[in-house]
């Protein structure tokens, strides 16, 4: 068994660590990026147009719900070990399990964006004689943008926050220091943590800045933070 | 420090019939021999470090929530502090960790009884502070003391939202837990990994463990949506 003794000074180690192998390490985390790029952006088109749809045509209720229920009890690790199987080591498996991990968030929200849009304010731009895509290009999609961004934030920090366990399967990035102790030590180990936790906390911070930023002035009146993020947690 | 960088690995599949030893797509042999010796004591495990996450969990979130819910200033800061830490990833917190309490159970339920807070702190605030206006008029009209308010409206108000909490907790660590095998051979995550240190990954392996975590998660959930029911009969329809 190779196991140094974890103590508080294995924390001391670890700042060493970055400090020696900040090359490795910034490689890493950008192949971690580079990953977690792709499966949100095969999540986002896959995902985001299903549920703007349903929710425009007030459809598919329980699939969306469904959708998100299924996709919070799915572990990752299960997602990722079973495509595996299918895909073989490597990219296109983890790519394909943390797209999956990502569907559903970003279903679950657009879904609910365009779907809780005030049924009055879509009678009248209807009376105003829009055509539905009208309708849903000038009125639900502007009014739905903060749930719909906050599905874009959920799935890409779940993704990034995801991507360390794809390490298992081949998948490069953080995690692959993370769970090969043999080579990189404990100190190793707790400093790849240590910047895994910096990169998910960083992607939800720029994304939320992101949010703010799109969000038109007037659906602005709630934080952005505060209320959505309540919804998505129920 | 990880089972995964730790010594030999007994091989769990190599003897049995020619569907294990060809690594077939699924054995159903493999599964009834090992069900006893693996399988049903992994998920033994994962229901306990379920449980205990949960009930933790609830046992801090709900008198914290209580407090945000008497003062709310303590809502916004709270918020953004739990969503920041929903953000970390679960491999990198359990190894975190490591260095304050060992390769323990105790890690493994500090980690999980975090993320089930995150989610339980604020939908019991939500359903503490969702009491109608002109129901808590009337309630004070009737002459209840806060304390009387609290008990008799707006906590069985707040059960749907309570129980909407507590199924989105146990999903998530029926999940998050299989990730505690990397400190620890315990739980459903174990077999999966020992399947995954096989030259070529033993796919009966990882889909019945995986089947088994995904059957709790649901198996939990419905319970849950059960104990709504009885709960709070009102709040059932038309919502799933």
């Amino acid at each position: 068994m190779l196991l140094d003794t974890a103590n508080l000074h294995t924390f001391i180690d670890a700042f060493h660590f970055i400090q020696h192998n900040t090359g490795l390490l910034a490689t890493k985390a950008l192949e971690q990026l580079e990953l977690s790029a792709a499966a949100l952006a095969i999540a986002l088109v896959v995902a985001l147009p299903v549920g703007v749809v349903l929710g425009h045509l007030h459809r598919g209720s329980t699939f969306a719900i469904g959708t998100s229920i299924v996709g919070r009890g799915l572990p990752s690790l299960v997602l990722i070990a079973a495509f595996l199987t299918v895909l073989g080591i490597g990219f296109v498996n983890n790519m394909v399990a943390l797209a999956v991990l990502g569907s559903g968030p970003l279903l679950t929200n657009s879904y609910d964006g365009v779907e809780r849009v005030d049924r009055d304010v879509v009678e009248a731009a209807r009376g105003m004689g829009m055509t539905g895509w009208q309708v849903l290009r000038s009125v639900e999609l502007p009014l739905a943008i903060p749930l719909i961004f906050t599905g874009i934030r959920v799935a890409a920090v779940t993704i990034v926050a995801t991507a360390p366990i794809a390490a298992i399967a081949g998948g490069g990035g953080l995690g692959d220091i993370i769970v090969n102790q043999a080579s990189y030590r404990l100190a190793g180990v707790l400093a790849a943590s240590i910047l895994a936790m910096v990169l998910s906390a960083l992607v939800f911070v720029a994304l939320t800045g992101v949010q703010i930023a799109v969000t038109p002035r007037g659906v602005r009146r709630t934080s952005v933070i505060g209320e959505p993020q309540r919804r998505e947690l129920q | 420090m990880s089972v995964l960088a730790a010594g030999p690995v007994i091989p769990t599949f190599g003897k049995g019939s020619s569907c294990v030893t060809g690594d077939h797509t699924f054995c159903w042999d493999w599964v009834q021999s090992h069900w006893s010796d693996t399988l049903w004591p992994a998920l033994w495990q994962h229901i306990e470090l379920t449980a205990i996450a949960v009930v933790i969990g609830f046992a801090i979130a709900f008198p914290l929530a209580l407090l945000a819910h008497r003062f709310h200033r303590l809502e916004q800061p709270f918020g953004i502090f739990s969503a920041l830490l929903y953000t970390i990833p679960s491999l990198a917190l359990f190894q975190f960790l490591v260095p304050f309490s060992g390769l323990t159970v105790t890690t493994v339920e500090i980690a999980l009884v975090a993320y089930t807070l995150v989610i339980l702190f604020p939908n019991i605030v939500q359903g503490l502070d969702s009491a109608p206006q002109d129901v808590l008029e009337a309630a004070r009209g009737m002459g209840l003391t806060r304390r009387q308010m609290l008990t008799r409206v707006e906590l069985p108000l707040a059960v749907p939202a309570i129980v909407g909490g507590l199924r989105i907790a146990v999903v998530s660590t029926v999940a998050i837990a299989t990730i505690a095998a990397t400190l620890l051979p315990k739980g459903l995550g174990y077999p999966i990994f020992l399947a995954l240190k096989e030259p070529t990954p033993f796919k009966t392996e990882i889909y019945s463990a995986g089947v088994l975590a995904v059957a709790l998660a649901l198996s939990c959930d419905a319970l849950l949506v059960g104990l709504r029911r009885v709960l709070a009969p009102w709040a059932s329809k038309g919502v799933a």
